[in-house]
């Protein structure tokens, strides 16, 4: 483990910055955090965490798959590939880095898309454990510790100090690198720290939740609860749970007309939206219930069922914030799962 | 704070469920937390005494879900309309977007809402309970031991501190006084905008629109958004995207929007407050509002029932089209 005095963090900063994009939470001008690219006087964000996940660093909400130009009868293909730059995301919270583990399980296996590999490949993760967690969290429902966070990296902060420990390969390699900013220490510290995060989780409002009523295999129970009505029937049908979502992965392929050609690009979907995988025969989900049911089966039973159990939720409380109506998978879970488990 | 109460609201409720004067109740659902309040149906007492909340977190604008409750509910629904609502009520009306003759609506008086990201600004993260006490809000977190206390304006939203009116102006019946229409300093934010560079102007809005995250929450949110088919979702609109190609198409859905609004849109509000990233999208209407005003003379809709907005309605001293033109010359 080594360690850093967070007065010489714009030295790291600069230093991570001289061989790759570093990005970082920073506060905007209305009160919430975003990831932004560090320069020099970039200030670094105290906030909890950005309201957009940092899935974009892999799987951008719009992103060009290839472009055609045509001319009369002739068209010609171009290559608009751009995942190249090599980058480093500074601050992932251990519920962000969890994300990225359910976004491999979908992109990662065959057939790879190899737009998001080539993305994780460039990407260097530096996770970093919370502090101060919020009433809207319950990635320990999850099994995430907020005081272990993953990553190449992982990152403790104190009130003066911050801590480092690589936990891979690239890790290792970046951290060698800030070994003149930093230095060797032992982890008392973080230990320190850990229990007071500890601490911290008991106390949450959303400590008691549970997954017990939910997995693969629930299909069948859980498809015509008619709690569903109940819980869906203010859903808006707008997509803000969806996309500021750091596990929600779908997406639509789209041509844009430029009008001398076409560009076509993918694009982050909703199940919220009523033309979601709409085909030739018209869509499969016709009222809003059976698209607000369709996202949190997904998360709950379709998706552990097949990937071994894992749920494609990691608690970072998002969607508990950010929803328009209050409506979210917590309610879903205590309703539905409550009920159940009676 | 507000200054009726979540008890009035249920026994109001219970008793017109008793005699039959309506059959469901569309209400405020409490939540996880203090703050986080659902729309919802209640059919009875019991799910009233259990679930229904009355606080400085009811923003919702509930006009809008009567379009497809009233399709859905045998018999009439309760509504309880703030003074803002009561204007998207009445603009629906205009546009016959529901059957009013399903609607009882009991409008009550409203102090103003509380906007809970002001309360986490204050507070910090972490709110483990909100408590009503007087004019104050006692909000106390996982970190503190002593609740903060907290005034009415301290939290206020936005839209609350500009509020327009506090006159209901559509009910079947009142609680509460009736209220009036007050002075705002509404367009002042738009005089600021306007007092801008073309460039600057353009600079800002950039800014602020390239946050979109296209979730069409403030479309949704909107009670003058009422398209049974969004010309945005109809894949055969061949303008449908559900997210943008590139910034010009992100300005243009909600410039877009905004046209169509326009005449329409009463100031409610719901657009900037659903927007998750905090884009003041209301300013966009506000411009609108403000033009109109002083092209064709005041003008709210939703103030009345029936009223033709100045966009569809022709009179021999609408101002000509040239002198939009000549004041945007003189405007930069």
């Amino acid at each position: 483990m080594r360690k850093c005095s967070l007065d010489k963090i714009n030295l790291v900063f600069a230093e991570i910055a001289k061989n790759a994009a570093l990005y970082l939470p920073v506060d905007q001008n209305d009160g919430s955090a975003a990831y932004k690219k560090w320069e020099e006087g970039t200030v670094w964000s105290n906030a909890l965490n950005t309201v957009r996940s940092p899935k974009d660093f892999f799987f951008p909400q719009t992103e060009d798959l290839m472009a055609f130009k045509v001319e009369g009868k002739n068209i010609e293909v171009m290559d608009t590939r751009s995942e190249s730059e090599d980058f480093v995301v500074f601050g992932v919270r251990a519920c962000d880095v969890k994300s990225f583990d359910i976004l491999d399980r979908v992109f990662l296996t065959e057939p790879v898309d190899s737009f998001y590999g080539s993305r994780r490949q460039h990407g260097i993760i530096i996770s970093l454990a919370c502090t101060r967690p919020s009433e809207t969290c319950f990635c320990k429902t999850f099994g995430i510790d907020p005081s272990e966070p993953a990553g190449d990296i992982s990152a403790w902060k104190t009130e003066t100090e911050i801590f480092f420990l690589a936990n891979t390969e690239k890790g290792e390699e970046l951290l060698n690198k800030l070994s003149a900013l930093t230095e060797e220490c032992d982890d008392s510290a973080v230990n320190a720290q850990k229990e007071k995060i500890t601490a911290i989780m008991d106390k949450l409002p959303l400590k008691e939740l549970k997954t017990d009523a939910f997995g693969g295999g629930k299909t069948n129970e859980l498809f015509d609860a008619p709690e569903w009505a109940e819980l869906s029937q203010s859903c808006l049908g707008c997509g803000t749970c969806t996309f500021v979502c750091p596990t929600c992965q779908c997406y639509d392929i789209k041509d844009f007309n430029t009008g001398n050609g076409v560009i076509r690009y993918r694009c982050w979907d909703s199940c919220m939206y009523s033309d979601f995988t709409k085909m030739a025969h018209g869509n499969n989900r016709l009222t809003q219930k059976e698209r607000f049911r369709q996202r949190f089966m997904h998360k709950l039973v379709y998706f552990p069922e097949n990937n071994d159990g894992e749920f494609s939720c990691v608690g970072c409380g998002r969607c508990l914030a950010k929803c328009p109506i209050s409506m979210n998978i917590v309610k879903v879970m205590k309703k539905i799962g409550g009920n159940k488990s009676e | 704070m507000q200054k009726i109460t979540r008890e009035q609201l249920i026994d109001k409720a219970v008793a017109l469920l008793a005699d039959g004067t309506v059959s469901c109740v569309l209400g405020w659902s409490k939540g996880e937390f203090d703050y986080d309040v659902t729309p919802a149906m209640f059919n009875n007492e019991e799910e009233l005494k259990a679930n229904f909340v009355f606080n400085d977190f009811c923003g919702v604008n509930f006009s809008k879900y009567l379009v497809a409750k009233t399709q859905k509910c045998e018999g009439k629904i309760l509504v309880f309309l703030k003074p803002c609502d009561t204007y998207s009520f009445n603009q629906l009306l205009t546009e016959h977007r529901f059957d009013r003759e399903k609607v009882y609506a009991v409008g009550i008086p409203c102090e103003g809402m509380a906007d809970i990201a002001k309360v986490k600004e204050i507070c910090g993260d972490g709110i483990s309970s909100i408590a009503f006490e007087g004019e104050k809000m006692a909000v106390t977190t996982l970190y503190e031991d002593a609740p903060v206390m907290l005034a009415a304006n301290d939290v206020l939203a936005e839209r609350c501190i500009n509020c327009k009116s506090k006159k209901c102006v559509a009910f079947d019946e009142l609680m509460g006084d009736e209220g009036n229409v007050i002075d705002s300093n509404r367009f002042d934010e738009v005089e600021k905008l306007e007092a801008m560079t073309p460039d600057e102007r353009f600079a800002f809005w950039q800014n602020e629109l390239s946050r979109c995250i296209r979730c069409n929450a403030c479309r949704d949110a909107c009670p003058a958004c009422t398209c049974e088919k969004c010309v945005f979702d109809n894949p055969n609109s061949g303008v449908e995207n559900k997210s943008p190609a590139n910034s010009f198409e992100e300005k243009m859905f909600h410039i877009i929007r905004a046209f169509h609004v326009a005449g329409r849109c009463t100031d409610c509000g719901e657009c900037s407050r659903v927007c998750p990233q905090n884009i003041p999208l209301h300013l966009l209407n506000r411009k609108f509002i403000k033009d109109m005003n002083e092209f064709y003379g005041e003008y709210q809709a939703g103030a009345e029932v029936g009223s033709r907005a100045p966009l569809v309605n022709y009179t021999t001293e609408d101002l000509e089209p040239g002198e939009v033109f000549d004041r945007r010359d003189t405007d930069a």
